[in-house]
């Protein structure tokens, strides 16, 4: 796939030029190296990359062109630490995805080759080229070719920098204290680096705190919770705040100030327990209680659940009407408490902030319309609470059980359609649990085809070896729920049975309800972190960079991500949890190097650059008798504020020089056609 | 060929910043929403940082409209980022004033990290309104 060619010969004419820029053109680039991408396909199926390659291949400065399959991969890193060096290229340029991506990556190997790495330029020709234009193959591929020639401007007056370095707050926010957060938190203060982890609940655990045994060790979510909480105590650089939230946020990576509301539980930290739990039954406030799916009440005072934790109970103060009665009862309570404003400087922040179940539409397979129609969170709370050997539900004993598989997930004419991941695993082992604590539990399985992955399949096994009924539909019959002489009927034209009508008289339905992304957002809106087409937190690269953000020094983790069973959850907590202290670490940081300079033979001190720096960065000085702006380059930041006001044109920025960007401009203009097919 | 009634051929230049905007312009190819290929995009810090001769400089070379991907109030660089970058285009539509061009030719707007429809959306209207300007 490979092709390339040497253009040794620079034969294209030279402009007429002053002696001023003859001597800048002697420094300009003259070995550069293009590298063209095909991204599989993704960039070559509307990018015609050969055509790329030939219209640059005699630009000016241009020394070696060459497509490739992969520029990422291992092997054509390799060749090109072999051309840089054999060849003597003096700079490069890739042609491929966005510079998020593998800016790095191709920085690393000039590098690697002992060529400065600011002698590198990345041209992305996928992300707003080959995708964003696919509708259009031959605009895609002029397009191409004008930003790599833009590039090749870029690199040939490029200079040899290095990076500077900047404090960075040893300390790392963690947003969302469920599993994952936890895990990320422990690993973090194991590191050693200062872990801020700020839970929005009064609790913590998430949504693993309201499961109980778990497949497939059968410990149950509160003992994990347990477990992972009291790990997360016992680090005294972990700083819990529960019922907080950030509220604003600043600075970038290495440095973000971030402002956290706490709002009072309204109890006294040190309380005396006993009134607290007559508190909790004198109160007379019952509202639906969330924890549970809305299947139980909770008081205004609340626990989720004996031995929750922090175990401190808090007040709802939303739905608290201030009667008094708990007062009477309980000197702990407190209405006097205010919520607390904290600021915190961190170098990184960690989301881990979870999922919501998926909330079926009123109708849909009867839910919200039917009495006996259930969502899976709420199946898992309702055998939670049945004690004896009957299985009940609104007082009637429950037998049939009909669970209808990929409610919310999977959808052909709805927006989710992702594959939630955890729900068939789930339902099986909680229809596997009913049966085994309950008499008289027959399971049916209205299904689209089972994903028990890995590990998880000896479940699927057990179901079928129990008895269980697995019936099977295409995603354009989905099964039917209906009430026929006060009855919940479920339907099916089984695909197993040769499209055979079955159906089955159900005492509860099941939906099998799936992932969606939280529905308060606030957080991801604040921090302004991108989402994918899945409305989830989207990371830059599932393979390559899989827990990094696009927003620099912001890391994801857990289910806010994508849908992830625990053992999921947990893995990416690790990884994102490295990757954040990677960025804390040694307390500096790598900044580009892009800084203003300011010319003394052009500035005549106006102080205007002074009054637009943010940061203070220009002073007076006295140069060869007259008054001139320096630059302190341990200030200045490289926003480049300064470069628009300068009345005498006197600041040029690193890398962004007139030079380079009038070059960059020219080539994005050339007029030239496409070379002809072969 | 396509992008429907919009003419490909009116050629714009967005200064696009490299933490706020340029995220969310890939997060448009990703996302496939497609516009007109004739859109360039050269990479600022930061939106105020756009001298006004490279937006002269862009008119010159045969642009026909530059548009600033500002970073708003989500700028890294300082909560003054807005201002300046109007100022800036303010000052550059004067100019254009003076030069008897059409000051409508170079547009602002906010476009944040995770703008990739507002930004398609605007590109698209800008690319309208200078053909209209052609016609």
């Amino acid at each position: 796939m490979k092709q390339a060619r040497s253009n040794k010969s620079d034969t294209k004419q030279q402009a007429k030029t002053s002696p001023s820029e003859e001597r800048l053109k002697e420094a300009y680039k003259k070995r550069i190296g293009v590298y063209v991408c095909h991204c599989g396909g993704n960039i070559s199926d509307y990018v015609d990359v050969e055509k790329v390659r030939q219209a640059v291949e005699n630009e000016e400065g241009v020394f070696l062109t060459k497509t490739t399959m992969f520029a990422c991969a291992d092997s054509n890193q390799k060749e090109m630490v072999e051309d840089i060096a054999a060849q003597k290229l003096d700079g490069v340029v890739v042609a491929s995805c966005s510079p998020k991506l593998h800016l790095l990556t191709f920085r690393a190997v000039t590098e690697r080759a002992g060529l400065n790495k600011y002698n590198y330029v990345h041209a992305n020709i996928r992300e707003q080229v080959s995708w964003a234009h696919s509708d259009n193959k031959k605009g895609a591929t002029e397009k191409a070719i004008k930003i790599v020639r833009s590039a090749i401007a870029k690199v040939r007056r490029s200079e040899a920098l290095e990076p500077i370095k900047v404090e960075a707050a040893q300390a790392v926010a963690v947003i969302g204290a469920g599993v994952a957060g936890m895990k990320a938190a422990v690993k973090l203060a194991k590191s050693g680096v200062q872990v801020y982890l700020i839970e929005r609940e009064f609790f913590v655990g998430g949504r693993v705190a309201q499961w109980d045994n778990l497949c497939v060790t059968d410990e149950t979510g509160k003992e994990l919770v347990t477990r992972l909480y009291d790990d997360v105590m016992s680090h005294k650089n972990v700083t819990l705040f529960t019922g907080a939230e950030v509220v604003e946020k600043s600075g970038s990576v290495g440095n973000f100030s971030l402002k956290v509301k706490v709002t009072p539980r309204y109890i006294r930290m040190q309380c005396n327990k006993g009134e607290l739990q007559k508190a909790i039954d004198a109160c007379p406030v019952e509202v639906p209680d969330k924890f549970n799916f809305n299947i139980t009440k909770r008081k205004a005072i609340f626990h989720n659940y004996p031995s929750e934790y922090p175990q401190l109970p808090a007040i709802d103060i939303e739905n608290c009407t201030r009667c008094g009665e708990c007062e009477k009862v309980c000197s702990s309570i407190d209405f006097s408490q205010k919520p607390e404003y904290l600021n915190i400087k961190v170098g990184s922040i960690l989301l881990a902030t979870g999922f919501d179940p998926y909330e079926p539409q009123k109708g849909e397979f009867g839910y919200g319309e039917i009495d006996n129609v259930v969502t899976l969170p709420q199946f898992k709370r309702i055998v939670h609470y049945c004690s004896g050997d009957k299985l009940q539900f609104k007082g009637r004993d429950i037998h049939n059980i009909a669970y209808i598989y990929c409610v919310g997930s999977r959808q052909v004419n709805g927006e989710n359609k992702y594959c939630s991941r955890y729900c068939c695993t789930s339902n099986i082992y909680t229809a596997i649990d009913a049966k085994k604590r309950f008499k008289d539990i027959n399971n049916f399985h209205f299904n689209r085809g089972i994903r028990t992955y890995g590990k998880q399949e000896v479940l699927y096994d057990e179901s079928s070896r129990m008895g269980d009924i697995y019936l099977q539909s295409f995603e354009d019959s989905p099964p039917k729920v209906e009430v026929i002489d006060g009855k919940t009927v479920v339907s099916i034209n089984d695909i197993l049975t040769q499209d055979k009508k079955l159906e089955v008289e159900a005492d509860l339905v099941v939906l099998v309800t799936g992932m969606v992304p939280r529905k308060d957002n606030s957080i991801g809106s604040l921090l302004k972190v991108p989402k994918g087409r899945d409305k989830f937190f989207n990371e830059i690269h599932m393979k390559l960079r899989p827990v990094e953000t696009v927003i620099d020094g912001i890391t994801i983790a857990g289910a806010g991500q994508g849908p992830k069973n625990i053992v999921e959850s947990m893995t990416s907590a690790l990884a994102a949890a490295t990757k954040s202290y990677t960025i804390v670490a040694s307390g500096e940081l790598a900044l580009e190097p892009t800084i203003a300079k300011v010319s003394a033979d052009d500035c005549e001190w106006c102080g205007k650059c002074d009054d637009a720096c943010p940061y203070d960065a220009f002073t007076p000085k006295e140069i060869n008798g007259k008054t001139v702006a320096v630059v302190n380059k341990s200030v200045c930041k490289g926003c480049g504020m300064c470069l628009p006001v300068c009345p005498s044109n006197a600041i040029q920025l690193t890398g962004l020089s007139d030079n380079e960007v009038e070059s960059m401009i020219d080539a994005l203009v050339e007029r030239s056609p496409l070379p002809a097919s072969p | 060929m396509n992008s429907g009634k919009v003419n490909n051929s009116v050629k714009i230049l967005v200064f696009s910043t490299e933490k706020i905007s340029d995220p969310a312009i890939d997060m448009a190819g990703l996302l496939k929403l497609h516009y007109p290929p004739t859109v360039y995009t050269i990479t600022v810090p930061c939106s105020s940082a756009v001298k006004p001769r490279w937006i002269m400089h862009a008119f010159e070379q045969g642009f026909d409209g530059v548009f600033i991907a500002a970073d708003g109030t989500d700028c890294p660089y300082g909560e003054s980022c807005t201002e300046k970058t109007g100022k800036l285009v303010q000052e550059t539509q004067d100019k254009m004033k003076e030069l008897g061009m059409e000051p409508a030719r170079l547009k602002m707007a906010a476009i944040c990290s995770i703008c990739s429809e507002p930004f398609v959306k605007h590109v698209k209207s800008f690319v309208e309104t200078l053909n209209a300007k052609e016609s």
